[in-house]
């Protein structure tokens, strides 16, 4: 095959993830939250249990007039919302869905870029949050800051302690290392990237930055149409990049009870759906914690729980 | 030219023009989104010269961290929207200072290289920059270490009055 059409197909493969996979978890919020609520979520759009309601979103945003507030920073105000997504579609680039090559780009320090680039996505929260010339989205972008710059250290330490385990920071190299018994070993490092991940994407519990009822709606109080739909784009992409990350980290990716050869996507993506399906269900089930509470749990204990973890699994490096 | 000649001139371009648009903007906070495109160039340069830890290094840190807690600063102090006009700054001497610093390191380096050819390094990976810190380097790492466990214990003491004070 030639390069550029490899290419071609690579970089496609990954920008139909990018339009598909966060539709589908943003369907099923919809569907899970209502039926955990007691009641359907959307029914008509599409005709079978409201199947294209998102769809129909999409079309109502589009439709919609983009509102710049008179006061904002126009140009800041108006890049925010691209500058929270791209992040996100550039992490799929390295997340690979299975074995022999079946990623976007592989990359030899993979787990390195997609922590780095995931980074980045503060930068645009504080970007809304300021140039909104709203004190609610001001209060709120500030919360956010706060609470990306503390869990990104959890984050990267438990990342680090799989890096650590697995002698690579490839994400194929760290699912071909991966083994079942891991999931003991590892257990606490699962825990605080995953609490720390939906911490990084600001979901419930962790969405004192949109808090409304308090913020309105924090950051994206002022924004509207099409860029309020890009910041909720953005969100569901999270979800599949934590969840996927979560997967290819923790639970062995794309390694299943048989098969791996040729179902290896198949496991990826059930698993990147079930840690999808906690994250909905953690939203639905716990109240949101206050600012002071969310500060104190990352670093008095996410922060020493992944230190602990990280001389662990040093210690279990050198031993064996 | 090759392409990489290409990319390292545009970058270059791009880091040092918006370099300057930090130090000569009237809007404060913008002046620290300059700084994200600048630093974010800088790392673009390093992944062009193949040292591609370093570059994800300094998007992580630079981009993800220090520019975020300035501006996460600026923000918590004063942070206007639009120009503010009494900005006092000492241009005249930072002018000097600066561009003295830059254009005289740049005539020593084009000085002492003229068109030597130097052939570009392995590629920096993780297991090369691995091997280099803890085989060759690992004293000056260690003191390094030292060095910020100090300014962090530092920063604890001097940010809590209540810590050694006596009644």
């Amino acid at each position: 095959m030639p390069l550029w059409l490899e290419l071609t197909i690579r970089v496609a493969g990954v920008v139909v993830a990018f339009l598909t996979l966060p539709l589908i978890v943003g369907q099923a919020e919809h569907k899970v939250m209502a039926h955990m609520q007691g009641r359907l979520g959307p029914m008509y759009a599409g005709a079978f249990h409201g199947w294209a309601q998102l769809i129909a979103d999409g079309v109502k945003f589009v439709q919609k007039e983009d509102v710049t507030p008179r006061a904002a920073d126009r140009p800041v105000f108006q890049l925010a919302p691209l500058v929270a997504l791209v992040p996100y579609l550039l992490v799929l680039l390295v997340i690979p869905l299975g074995p022999d090559d079946l990623v976007g780009q592989a990359l030899d320090i993979g787990l390195f870029f997609a922590l780095a680039v995931v980074g980045v996505g503060v930068v645009a929260v504080l970007m809304s949050g300021w140039a909104s010339a709203n004190k609610y989205s001001l209060l709120g972008g500030l919360r956010a800051a706060a609470q990306l710059l503390g869990y990104e250290l959890p984050l990267v330490l438990a990342a680090a302690s799989v890096a650590m385990a697995a002698g690579t920071l490839s994400l194929p190299g760290i699912v071909e290392a991966w083994e079942p018994w891991w999931l003991l070993w590892q257990a606490p490092a699962l825990g605080v990237f995953f609490i720390a991940g939906v911490a990084e994407i600001r979901r419930p519990p962790f969405d004192m930055p949109i808090a409304d009822s308090e913020l309105v709606f924090g950051y994206m109080t002022e924004y509207t149409g099409l860029r309020f739909a890009f910041f909720l784009l953005a969100e569901y992409v999270g979800i599949v990049v934590i969840a996927a990350l979560t997967t290819v980290l923790f639970l062995g990716g794309w390694q299943g009870p048989f098969g791996d050869d040729y179902l290896g996507w198949l496991w990826t993506l059930i698993k990147v759906f079930a840690v999808s399906f906690v994250i909905i269900w953690l939203r639905v089930t716990y109240p949101r914690l206050r600012e002071d509470q969310l500060q104190r749990l990352c670093w008095l204990v996410l922060v020493p729980v992944a230190l602990a973890q990280l001389v662990l699994t040093a210690a279990v490096k050198i031993a064996t | 030219m090759t392409a990489a000649d290409v990319l390292l001139l545009g970058l270059g371009a791009v880091a040092v023009g918006s370099g300057l648009l930090v130090v000569t903007t009237r809007h404060l906070v913008r002046a620290g989104l300059y700084l994200v495109v600048c630093l974010g160039a800088v790392a673009g340069l390093y992944l062009v010269l193949t040292a591609e830890l370093v570059a994800w290094v300094q998007v992580l840190i630079y981009v993800g961290a220090v520019v975020v807690l300035l501006l996460f600063a600026v923000m918590l102090t004063r942070a206007p929207i639009g120009a503010s006009d009494d900005l006092d700054r000492p241009g005249w001497p930072a002018l000097l200072v600066g561009g003295g610093a830059g254009l005289g390191l740049a005539a020593l380096l084009v000085d002492a290289f003229r068109w030597t050819k130097v052939d570009l390094p392995e590629a920096g990976t993780a297991e090369r920059l691995g091997t280099e810190i803890f085989r060759s380097w690992v004293l000056p790492f260690e003191v390094l270490s030292v060095l910020l466990l100090a300014a962090l214990v530092g920063a604890i003491v001097v940010s809590r009055p209540d810590i050694g004070t006596r009644e």
